[in-house]
């Protein structure tokens, strides 16, 4: 919510009418605008970031035998411009300058291209997991509070909160794929799919969950925390409105005052926090990919770490990035458009 | 404010003292009746104790690998070694006492960077309400979208040089975001109050405004912000060390776990060398947690945490 309120503040100064029919689309654009002004300072961060970088940034490249001496004339002529005139043509361009990998020699928008959709696989289905579990609990839990559920469920949630997912991800590869006393190696602990296997197919499909399990339950567990916090946080925020005394008078069932009044006026910072989350899921992703060396984007960037790849850590870094700015955008237009009141 | 009426013999400044003691009583009395809270007091209390006593209980010899190398290597729990050894035939639990001491110190430090950090950029940014005002509140927003760990790996990655300063420097500089604006949005509310339209009256400077009026109204809250920023950092540590990004010569439970993993510990079941870092890498981190839950609802009963 925190995201929205300096938009909100700023347009509620000066346009009056509320709620309007321009209202929604006026408030999306003006989301969009500040979007763009968030995007150019995150392009000047990521470029004067990596300019921090002690020694000759070409002489990263001789250790690659497969880069052509043209490309590397090519790079040596960029870096020799000017800084503004650099910057200029990064801004216009970000996805050309100097985008050959130190480590692989190849382009690295070709490497971050083919790692994507495996992180895609992960971050989706732990998301899924996490809110639909989170969610449940939260509900549950706020709606009794300082009940016995309430009580067992914030201890485990906090518990959940503090635990670092890739310690949670060793310890799953440990009982579930090593095999520990009673338990048999039952799922794989490395990659995405088997190879020689096609992933559009049956057996594709089949493969890829067995190799997604462990990983987004490592990340899940560890975000459905969050989910559930906040979501507790929001129901009984709402226990001591009047409308659900309302509610309560008109005779309403418990469970129906629960399902139809309180969840869905409950449910808004709950939606804006998945959003929001995103760029934290990556960064757990990155260890969590590390660990069950599940090749996507993650992996992506402990393999730039490794091999000292700055420019494949930049791209990544951007990646990241955008993501966060699109999904911050996301959320503020999703919850817009379910809640009048945010518009104005 | 005070529960008995201060004498008539007490100076303003004996008077404020006993005032501000009273205050301190109150407050202690109300997080005294946390449960939790005084649950993380005791956990972290037993974890400062040992990183304090970590050279006493385990002579630094006890990590020298090159004075180790008579013992068995990932050998588990025996009567010798209780929670058995790791690749370097180390006392586990020796490494463990000493890796305290490194984690404890990085959320301190940083989180203090931070604390500093973001009570400047949060009071400015609510107190000035020009250009200043609004560029500062831009920087928080920005930073505040980045996301946290990716932001963190790049700069420890960029910065190169593995040391414990680095760390420390690293997780500072980025985690005082949260901080600025939750002291930009108390500095708000607080410039709204009458006792500062009186300061700006009688012709108080910006710098005495903001120092002898907005800060000790916000840092209440920014203390039981920073306790919560401590378990995030450490946190981001752990993470930071298990990537290869720690410092090589000093014992953390992260670089523990980036070490087990190493040795395959995860493949070849040495459950004796993964779960002891990450329980108290928990166990500490739900102190802190719940250290700054019982603060935030002592000073803010509104948020209606139990």
């Amino acid at each position: 919510m925190a995201v929205t309120s300096p938009a909100a503040a700023e347009l509620s100064d000066d346009s009056a009418p509320s709620g309007g029919p321009g209202g929604l689309g006026r408030f999306i654009g003006f989301r969009l605008l500040s979007g763009l002004g968030t995007l150019l300072f995150v392009l000047l961060f990521n470029f004067f970031l990596f300019r921090l970088l002690p020694g000759d940034p070409a002489a990263r490249y001789r250790a690659v035998k497969n880069i052509s001496a043209q490309d590397l004339a090519r790079i040596r002529d960029e870096l020799n411009a000017p800084v503004m005139e650099q910057f200029w043509a990064y801004v216009r361009d970000p996805l050309a300058l100097q985008g050959i990998s130190a480590w692989k020699g190849q382009p690295v928008w070709d490497l971050v291209g083919g790692r994507a959709w495996p992180t895609l696989v992960l971050l989706g289905t732990s998301t899924l997991l996490a809110t639909l579990i989170g969610i449940r609990v939260g509900i549950r839990a706020g709606w009794r509070r300082g009940g016995s559920f309430d009580k067992v469920s914030t201890g485990v949630t906090l518990l959940f909160y503090a635990t670092p997912e890739f310690w949670l991800g060793l310890l799953l590869i440990l009982t579930f794929s090593s095999g520990i006393g009673p338990f048999p190696s039952l799922f794989p602990s490395g990659g995405v799919i088997d190879s020689g296997i096609a992933p559009l197919s049956m057996a594709g499909v089949v493969s890829i969950a067995e190799h997604t399990v462990l990983p987004a339950v490592a990340l899940a567990v560890v975000y459905l925390a969050e989910y559930s916090l906040i979501m507790r946080a929001s129901i009984v925020d709402e226990l001591s409105q009047e409308y659900l005394t309302t509610a309560r008078a008109k005779g309403l069932m418990d469970h129906v005052v629960r399902r139809r009044h309180a969840v869905p006026n409950a449910s808004l910072p709950t939606i804006t926090l998945i959003f929001l989350n995103i760029g934290f899921i990556i960064g757990g992703a990155i260890t969590v990919e590390t660990v069950f060396s599940y090749p996507g984007l993650g992996l992506l960037t402990f393999e730039a770490i490794t091999e000292q790849d700055f420019v494949l850590m930049q791209a990544l870094f951007l990646v990241f990035t955008v993501s966060v700015i699109v999904c911050n955008i996301l959320a503020d237009v999703a919850v817009a458009v379910l809640d009048p009141r945010i518009r104005t | 404010m005070s529960t008995e009426p201060p004498s008539v013999m007490l100076s303003s400044r004996a008077a404020a003292r006993a005032r501000r003691g009273a205050a301190l009583r109150r407050f202690a009395r109300s997080y005294a009746a946390h449960r939790s809270g005084m649950a993380g007091l005791v956990i972290l209390g037993l974890f400062a104790l040992i990183a304090l006593l970590a050279p006493v209980l385990f002579p630094a010899d006890m990590l020298d690998i090159t004075k180790t190398v008579q013992n068995e290597t990932l050998e588990p729990p025996s009567g010798e070694f209780w929670l058995g050894t790791d690749e370097g035939g180390r006392s586990i639990l020796a490494v463990l006492a000493w890796a305290a001491r490194a984690s404890l110190t990085v959320g301190v430090a940083a989180s203090a960077i931070s604390m500093v950090l973001g009570t400047l950029v949060g009071i400015g940014s609510g107190h000035y309400r020009g250009l200043l005002g609004s560029l500062l509140q831009r920087l928080t927003d920005w930073f505040l979208v980045i996301p946290f760990i990716p932001l963190v790996v790049v700069l420890a990655a960029v910065l190169g040089q593995r040391g414990l300063g680095t760390i420390v420097l690293v997780l500072g500089v980025t985690s005082w975001p949260g901080t600025a604006r939750l002291v930009r949005a108390q500095t708000l509310s607080v410039e709204g109050r009458p006792y500062l339209e009186r300061a700006k009256a009688l012709g108080g400077s910006d710098w005495h405004q903001m120092v002898r009026h907005v800060l000790p109204n916000v840092m209440p809250l920014v203390l039981a912000n920073t306790t919560l920023t401590v378990a995030l950092v450490i946190l981001s540590e752990t993470t930071l060390a298990f990537l290869g990004l720690g410092d090589p010569y000093l014992d953390s439970w992260g670089t523990m776990l980036d070490k087990a993993n190493g040795a395959g510990a995860a493949s070849t079941g040495a459950w004796w060398y993964l779960l002891p870092p990450g329980i108290c890498v928990i166990l500490v981190v739900l102190a802190f947690t719940l250290i700054g839950r019982a603060l935030e609802s002592v000073l803010d009963p509104r948020l209606g945490r139990d």
